[in-house]
């Protein structure tokens, strides 16, 4: 069983128009293994799963089932190949339930009607045999994400798949969610399935893998087995580079204090409290990280101090001025840089170019206006220094912000907000779903502005981004700062005031009582 | 659900009508030329069924609508009878590339502007309305006044629905078609039998009294007798530059995309995308209400209510704006090619020995119709292009 690969890919490369997305990449899968596909983003490692899933043809290379050279023109070709994928962005339809979705396309049926019994049961037993827990007659809009996901892969046992393909799988998930996917990947393994599991977060891919390929820049530089893997050594066959996993960072020298909150209150988008009298110092020269459980007020806080939100109480100080509900030009005129915690939503123009982007801040005004009037050609002149000075690959000054990869994304914005010359900066979650080589250029970024004096306001879901970068760590639960550590603080302690910092500290937005 | 950290580029933006129909502009010129070929094919299959020979048909089309002007090799018999026919052509194209506009801008800016026909007559009853006063005042003041008036009305109209949707979040898609129809019965109360502003010379007719000769465009090519073109179409070409200075070149283009394309990200550059959206559609308001100032001053000279009831042209600028890809340049194309069709299928220019003229004009309401519905299916144009690889390439993360 060993000797022959469930699924081999021998040289596969594919291009579109001068990109050369995969080249020459060879892959082999084992029944019974879990197979990490690691790469940073853009490296090319969704390409070629879509090559084997039938969406895309390669334009050289083979691909073996079982030993046998197969042409995978279409997806339900690789169905019929026992090729199984979950995408990242879930192909479900939410108003149907989760039997209805998982039988979809080959439905029992009696007669012409389903057979809503016979699905069910099948859909019961599935769950049973790989411990994959659903509840068969849910909704599937009404269940969690880590349900869905799992909805999804039994979608593709139920159509036998036996190498299944996981996009991702964990950038949608809680910490919870991912330890519950990672147990019904081993069962899915120890019944024989090939699983490859994609992914550019380290420490998942040594916890889950057994062997682990690497690609860099759509080559395949390594594969490996995970017992002998090792995180530093990885993410230098990613990026192509020694990787810093520890900061060196100087001890901070906190200057006059820059952004002052004193007892801010507001509501969030249902008119529910939010911030509930919440107040903190940053300084010049410190970086202050925000920790806490999604959803205790920390957009609400990003957005209040960048003008976007109004508080309905309180103060906002930025270096003295008070710019509490004054809106974001003139919080940005008083000196906040802001990193957007989506930058999709917020922080980009995708279907802008990147001169266009890069401008969002400051077309306003000169260089870029001149009597109502923007010039491309400034625009492009004004960009073109930024994009070097940040490292921007993957684009020029004309190409839309949507064609680069997400770490580049994130370059370009905080290029534009560095380059504003901020006296404060708030970071929200900066380095969200970006692969280590671009978390690292971001957390030099953020140091960059400690050193030059100035105060940065770090929100984060990450402890360890926190522990690495911040100088002091301020936990927020239900719009209040309720403690505050050190950079040293432990998980435990952190986790610990995080979760019951405002006594039983009930989930923001499920409170009873809206006062 | 919540958002995955990644979402393909292709997907995003497309929440609204207007954003998925802004997806039309990628591509280049291939798939509006296709899109306009595909609904001449289908056009044709039609007067297949007719029993009458397509090929024939489009001919007698063509040399209605006055374009075989351009060939060189006409008669001259045939040149002083094209040079007729393409005045009128013109005379045509002049509002549809302003209600073009009006559709296009919108669109740029997140908003599907159904009511150009609303803020042209609007624009129709301004121009009328100071026409017919201010007797004796200098020509330039007089027209000056009447286009004013009109691009006002028509502005006002539209900045109604941009109002109402900042405010109230009301779709304009709705808000924009009713007040269409408060401006046609408007209009129709206004020249209606013993309305306000009916004329007093002839009180069964339902027609306004006519305009002042100081407040006439001036004919520039053909006798102004037999309704030569009038200067209209040096300011509806003058509106459309604008247009793309407006769109490429400032800042106010730059803030009514951006929020066209992300609002969320718009605010986040201090940009208040209700304002955007109260502004873009006052600047489609102001072209529409232009457009109907022009064809009141250059060639209508009063305003029947029955005029009022079957103007077609706000809706033709949906179906022009679409095919120009929501550029300035393009509309002026779409719109001339509009024009063309029809003036060319006109009871008056379409040869009825050829096609029944009847049938003439529901020929350019199908092609109309199967431009618009070719545009908001690109992808039918696109496959057929072979482009589907391409595009999937825009969806992937290579």
């Amino acid at each position: 069983m060993a000797d022959v690969p469930a699924l081999e890919l021998r040289g596969v490369t594919k291009r579109f128009g001068s990109l050369v997305a995969n080249d020459g990449v060879d892959l082999d899968l084992r029944a019974g293994e879990v197979h990490a596909l690691l790469g940073e983003n853009g490296a090319g490692k969704s390409t070629l799963m879509n090559v084997l899933y039938g969406l895309h043809q390669p334009d050289e290379g083979e691909v073996l089932v079982r030993g046998e050279p197969v042409r995978i023109d279409s997806p339900r070709r690789a169905i019929e190949l026992g090729i199984g994928m979950v995408h990242q962005h879930f192909m479900l339809i939410p108003v149907m339930t989760v039997a209805e979705n998982i039988v979809l396309a080959d439905e029992p049926t009696r007669g012409a009607l389903l057979d809503r019994a016979a699905a069910r049961e099948r859909v019961r037993e599935l769950s049973d045999r790989y411990g994959l827990a659903v509840d068969p007659d849910a909704v599937v809009e009404d269940v969690t994400v880590g349900q869905q996901q799992r909805v999804e892969i039994l979608r593709a046992l139920y159509r036998g798949a036996e190498v299944l393909v996981l996009d991702e799988p964990t950038a949608v998930l809680t910490a919870q969610e991912t330890a519950e996917l990672f147990a019904v990947l081993r069962e899915l393994k120890r019944r024989g399935a090939a699983v490859v599991f994609i992914s550019h977060k380290l420490g998942e891919v040594l916890e889950v893998a057994d062997r682990i390929t690497v690609l860099q820049r759509g080559r395949k530089v390594a594969t490996l087995d995970a017992a002998d893997a090792t995180e530093p050594e990885l993410a230098r066959l990613m990026v192509g580079r020694e990787v810093l996993f520890r900061l060196d960072k100087a001890a901070a020298r906190p200057g006059e204090a820059l952004l002052e909150l004193d007892d801010v209150h507001a509501s969030d988008d249902r008119g529910l409290p939010a911030l509930d009298g919440l107040s903190l110092t940053v300084r010049a020269g410190e970086i202050v990280g925000i920790a806490g459980v999604d959803g205790n007020g920390q957009s609400e806080l990003v957005e209040c101090v960048t003008g976007l939100r109004a508080p309905t109480a309180g103060a906002i100080r930025v270096g003295g001025t008070d710019v509490a509900g004054r809106g974001v030009r003139e919080c940005l005129a008083a000196g906040v840089g802001h990193i957007p915690e989506d930058r999709h939503r917020r922080g980009l123009v995708l279907p802008f170019d990147l001169a266009e982007n890069l401008a969002l801040r400051e077309y306003r005004r000169p260089p870029l206006a001149r009597h109502g009037l923007l010039s491309p050609k400034r625009l492009r002149a004004l960009a073109r220094p930024r994009l070097e000075t940040y490292d921007v690959r993957g684009g020029d000054v004309d190409t839309p912000a949507a064609s680069l990869s997400g770490g580049n994304q994130q370059k370009v914005v905080i290029a534009r907000e560095l380059e504003q010359d901020p006296r404060v900066l708030v970071a929200a979650q900066p380095t969200r779903g970006l692969d280590v080589g671009a978390i690292e250029f971001v957390h030099r970024r953020l140091l960059e502005q400690r050193a030059e004096d100035r105060a940065v306001l770090l929100v984060s879901l990450e402890l360890e981004e926190l522990r690495s970068v911040a100088d002091r760590l301020l936990v927020i639960s239900d719009g209040r700062i309720v403690a505050e550590f050190g950079p040293d603080a432990s998980d435990e302690e952190l986790g610990l005031a995080m979760t019951s910092g405002a006594g039983a500290a009930p989930r923001h937005g499920e409170r009873s009582e809206p006062e | 659900m919540s958002l995955p950290p990644e979402v393909p580029p292709a997907e995003v933006g497309a929440t609204t009508s207007a954003a998925r129909l802004s997806g039309f502009m990628r591509g280049g010129l291939a798939v509006p030329l296709l899109t306009a070929l595909l609904a001449f094919v289908a056009g044709g299959l039609v007067v297949l069924a007719t029993g009458r020979n397509p090929l024939s048909t489009y001919k007698a089309i063509f040399d209605g609508s006055g374009l075989n002007w351009l060939f060189p090799w006409i008669s001259s018999d045939d040149r002083t009878l094209a040079a007729l026919n393409l005045q009128q052509t013109l005379i045509i194209t002049v509002p549809l590339i302003l209600v073009g506009l009006a559709v296009a801008i919108a669109f740029r800016g997140g908003l599907f502007n159904i009511g150009g026909q609303g803020q042209y007559t609007m624009g129709t009853i301004a121009a009328v309305f100071v026409g017919t006063r201010l007797p004796g005042a200098p020509g330039l003041v007089h027209v000056l006044l009447a286009v004013l008036a009109a691009m006002a009305a028509g502005g006002l109209w539209a900045a109604i629905a941009g109002w109402l949707r900042a405010s109230t979040g009301a779709n304009e898609v709705i808000s924009t078609i009713m007040l269409n129809y408060v401006a046609l019965w408007l209009g129709v109360y206004l020249f209606g039998l013993d309305g306000p502003l009916q004329n007093t010379t002839q009180p069964s007719v339902p027609v306004s009294a006519d305009i002042a000769s100081s407040a006439r465009l001036p004919v520039f090519w053909g006798d102004p007798e037999l309704q030569g073109l009038h200067v209209g179409i040096f300011i509806a070409l003058a509106g459309a530059a604008l247009a793309w200075v407006l769109l490429n070149r400032s800042v106010a283009g730059y803030q009514i995309r951006a929020v066209g394309f992300n609002p969320d990200a718009a605010e986040y550059g201090g940009i208040s995308a209700g304002r955007q959206q109260v502004k873009a559609m006052a600047i489609c308001g102001l072209l529409a209400g232009l457009a109907g100032a022009l064809d009141i001053l250059g060639w209508q000279f009063r305003l029947a209510t029955n005029d009022i009831q079957t103007s077609q042209i706000g809706f033709l600028g949906i179906a022009v704006a679409l095919l120009g890809r929501n550029t300035a340049v393009g509309t002026v194309f779409a719109a001339l090619l509009f024009g063309a069709l029809v003036n060319g299928t006109s009871v008056r220019n379409l040869d009825p020995a050829v096609f029944p003229p009847a049938l003439a004009g529901n020929l350019t309401l199908i092609i109309q119709g199967l431009i618009v519905l070719l545009v908001s299916a690109p992808v039918i144009a696109t496959r057929l292009l072979g482009w589907r690889g391409r595009l999937a390439r825009g969806g992937g993360s290579p």
